[in-house]
């Protein structure tokens, strides 16, 4: 089968484009497929036309789009789904393989990710009204009801939703997925190796019987990603600390950065640490320690060394294996030049006296691996001498982590923004502060993976408050 | 005209401008000294347009360094000149001097414009770049050469990639609408037939009314490059199809490259330009050995010499590259196709500010 061609999603209408780029399959010359690329002042000419996409959601109540959004989740894990312009079905083993060839992924994570994305679908309801706080969702269909008693009204923020997606995770598509059920259209920027996994989202959704107009897709280089983040009504997009810090205060991007999440364990738990190994590794190492929700900081009151050992000697039996190896487990950069900066990162923090490589007895080899013509890094776990190290708070694009000793009273004035954190303990008063402590957005009290989250409660912000905000209204008799 | 006659045409327009340029009683200062520096006479050495070669590369560091009236050749001495600047963000820009060359690039170019789109006696209005820029009286010489009058919307490009360059992306958004919010009020007030902008702000203006449906039915452009997509965008979306899209490739030092704009869909919205031969020659060279010139249907970096009596400027490198085309039965010379910033895929270039 010839390369499929990816085309440019108009409010679900195809445009071929003339400017056509083509991805390889990683390692080789061979095309995986022909994306259609958007030119900027196209995608603002559409922006202003996204009323009408709204206007084909809002013909749907909230509840028949919760149910498409279900028979969609089903779709996309089992079906064959059109890919590209030319007729051709894709399986989903047949995704899979594409995905894999472009992203570097191996075929068991797609699979985890996959998994993830159906539970998103099939979870929507429990999402929605987790998201919304119990909302009847007759109060979006009608404009306004009641809610615990009290008269409610909600506004969209937005005609539409913009996402600029990465290409290195197919599982934060989960975050957009919930907006088509909240009456709200997506306009998806897809990441360059990565056209895969919205176009079948799309493709599962339409299928569905959601209407297309709710969809756009555009591929398209800076400038066209700099009109989105300029002229949409919502933005969520994905960066570093400097994109976090660029967009601060404009209410209508939500920047999804560094996660920094980490993993405590409490004074009175901290004799029993050998039975958060498992874990630890997997909050480490889970989607290949891509995720801003991957643990990247240990932080333990004693021990440092024999838990440092112990989690290294089990991460280090993680290793590049072939891409369909069912026990494969770390991905490979599609982009090799960020393995080589990354891994100059973390060798110039190696520098200092205070930052050791745990993991560097337990592995074979270097951490930088080529394989199958791609770069690999091993996982790596650092011990570090205090929060000072260079590699104490830092997050990479595979397994890291460091370990750090602090008494337990310091911990919560040390870790500094967490995304997620787990603390294990059973210390009532620690406990209330965590609870308290302004710096962790998602809190795990337990012994649970940083990387287990639910979908029903915000993440980096709700949703349906970036979309809908609340108004006052009265009705009253006419005379 | 055949591809033979239109070199001949050349080669012989080689020869008046060596004579023109190179004699003490009509060259200039500037050339006459360069002669002597060298110790060759090109009146003797350069016979066609295959010896330009025995030249270096014109440095348009010159044209700021220099003073300009080093560039005024002795026969138009004493004649004040007007001076047309070009680039240029901080410092001194670099400028070139001119008297009729503008009149006659743009009364050539008006013979090539559609009487159909370009109505003669309809109204222009131009919005860009204009205070010194050349494009300020060219278009409006233009206008009033096919009998109408042109109205101005200045916009400060100088400006736009200072904003750029510190990022400032909003106080871009806002100093482009206030530029739209004059041109609009003028389109829609005004008797405009015709226009000349460049491709972005045409899309611009585009996003706030119909272009064709205030009257405008020809497009004249230029300034960037564009890629064949976003030709298609301009012409099929901004203009609905119905206004006539005319993209052109030019400056100051050169004039006017024109296109076939009726051709444009056949070649699935792929621009060749046709330089304005014999004043002016595009020829694509490689990078790297500057003196050969590429085979028809590659890329190469696109290398402009201006043969007027004006202003000699010989194997000046523009920061653009380009792709080698064929001669057109209407232009018998080299065309250069799908214009593009020089490096466009190695490096990053802040181009099309405007």
């Amino acid at each position: 089968m010839s390369a499929p061609h990816i085309p440019i999603l108009r409010q679900g209408r195809v445009h071929r484009s003339l400017d056509v780029q083509t991805v390889p399959k990683l390692g080789t010359d061979e095309a995986a497929a022909e994306i259609s690329f958007a030119c900027a002042d196209m995608i603002k000419y559409d922006l202003h036309k996204m009323g009408q996409a709204r206007e084909a959601l809002k013909k749907f109540s909230c509840e028949e789009l919760v149910a498409i959004t279900k028979r969609a989740g089903e779709i996309f894990l089992h079906d064959d789904l059109p890919v590209g312009t030319e007729g051709a079905m894709q399986s989903p083993e047949e995704y899979v393989l594409a995905l894999a060839s472009t992203s570097g992924l191996p075929h068991a994570l797609i699979r985890m990710n996959m998994k993830r994305l159906g539970g998103v679908f099939a979870d929507i309801d429990l999402i929605f009204r987790g998201l919304s706080r119990g909302l009847d969702w007759a109060v979006l269909d009608k404009g306004y009801g009641e809610q615990s008693g009290a008269p409610v009204s909600f506004s969209a923020t937005t005609n539409e939703l913009a996402v600029i997606l990465p290409s290195n995770s197919p599982a934060v598509n989960a975050l957009w997925i919930p907006a088509i059920a909240m009456k709200v259209p997506v306009l998806l920027k897809p990441g360059r190796e990565e056209p895969w996994t919205p176009w079948r989202i799309i493709q599962a959704f339409l299928k569905a019987g959601c209407p297309p107009e709710a969809f756009s897709l555009y591929p398209t280089q800076h400038d066209g990603s700099g009109a989105i983040i300029r002229r949409a009504g919502r933005v969520m997009l994905f960066g570093d600390d400097s994109t976090v810090k660029q967009y601060e205060n404009d209410e209508r991007i939500e920047v999804h950065g560094t996660g920094y999440s980490k993993f405590l364990i409490g004074e009175d738990e901290i004799e029993n640490w050998e039975k958060y190994i498992d874990t630890l590794v997997e909050s480490v190492s889970a989607n290949s320690g891509r995720s801003c929700i991957c643990t990247s900081t240990i932080v333990v009151p004693k021990y440092g060394d024999e838990i440092a050992r112990a989690v290294a000697r089990r991460l280090a039996e993680i290793k590049p294996l072939a891409q369909d190896d069912p026990e494969a487990k770390l991905s490979g950069f599609a982009n090799p030049m960020f393995a080589e900066w990354i891994n100059e990162a973390v060798e110039q923090g190696l520098r200092s006296d205070g930052a050791r490589d745990a993991t560097a007895e337990f592995r074979e080899g270097e951490r930088f691996q080529t394989r199958d013509g791609m770069n690999y890094l091993q996982p790596t776990l650092i011990r570090v001498d205090s929060f000072d190290e260079e590699l104490a708070i830092r997050e990479f694009l595979f397994p890291f982590a460091s370990v750090v000793e602090c008494p337990q009273a310091e911990m919560l004035g040390k870790i500094g923004f967490s995304l997620v954190v787990t603390a294990v303990t059973r210390d009532r008063e620690w406990i209330e502060q965590l609870f308290d402590c302004p710096d962790i957005d998602r809190l795990n009290i337990g012994n649970v993976p940083t990387n287990r989250i639910k979908w029903d409660q915000p993440h980096e912000g709700n949703l349906f408050e970036f979309l809908y905000t609340r108004r006052s209204f009265q009705i009253a008799e006419i005379a | 005209m055949t591809a033979d006659e239109a070199k001949a045409q050349l080669d012989e327009r080689v020869r008046e401008m060596m004579t023109w340029h190179f004699s003490e009683e009509t060259g200039c200062p500037f050339w006459l000294d360069w002669k002597k520096s060298v110790g060759w006479d090109p009146r003797e050495e350069v016979k066609s347009y295959d010896d330009i070669v025995k030249f270096p590369h014109f440095q348009d560091e010159w044209l700021r360094d220099e003073k300009n009236e080093r560039f005024v050749p002795n026969a138009y001495k004493g004649r004040p000149f007007n001076v047309f600047e070009t680039g240029g963000t901080t410092g001194l820009p670099k400028q070139r001097v001119g008297w009729e060359d503008y009149k006659h690039d743009y009364e050539q170019f008006s013979e090539q414009l559609s009487d159909e789109y370009f109505p003669k006696g309809g109204n222009w209005i131009m919005v860009g770049p204009t205070g010194p820029r050349r494009l300020r009286l060219a278009v409006e010489h233009l206008a009033n050469f096919r009998g109408g009058s042109c109205y101005h919307v200045d916009l400060d490009p100088r400006w736009v990639k200072k904003l750029i360059l510190r990022k400032e992306l909003d106080q871009v958004e806002r100093y482009q609408a206030h530029v739209m919010e004059q041109a609009v009020e003028i389109i829609k007030h005004r008797d405009i037939s015709c226009i000349f902008t460049t491709p972005k702000l045409l899309a611009s203006i585009g996003e706030r009314i119909s272009i064709a449906g205030h009257g405008i039915k020809g497009c004249f452009c230029g300034g960037t490059s564009m890629t064949p997509e976003y030709v298609r965008f301009l012409q099929e979306e901004v203009l609905e199809g119905k206004a006539l899209f005319v993209p052109t490739y030019g400056n100051t030092l050169m004039g006017l490259a024109v296109s076939l704009p009726e051709e444009l869909k056949e070649n699935d919205y792929s621009v060749t330009y046709y330089a304005p031969q014999p004043r002016a020659v595009l020829r694509i060279v490689d990078p790297e050995k500057t003196e050969i010139t590429k085979d028809y249907g590659e890329y190469g970096r696109v290398e402009l010499t201006t043969l007027s009596h004006e202003f000699f400027m010989p194997r000046f490198l523009e920061r653009d590259e380009a792709i080698r085309r064929k001669p057109h039965p209407k232009y018998a010379w080299d065309g250069v196709g799908d214009v593009r910033p020089f490096g466009a895929l190695t490096s990053k270039v802040i181009e099309g500010v405007y």
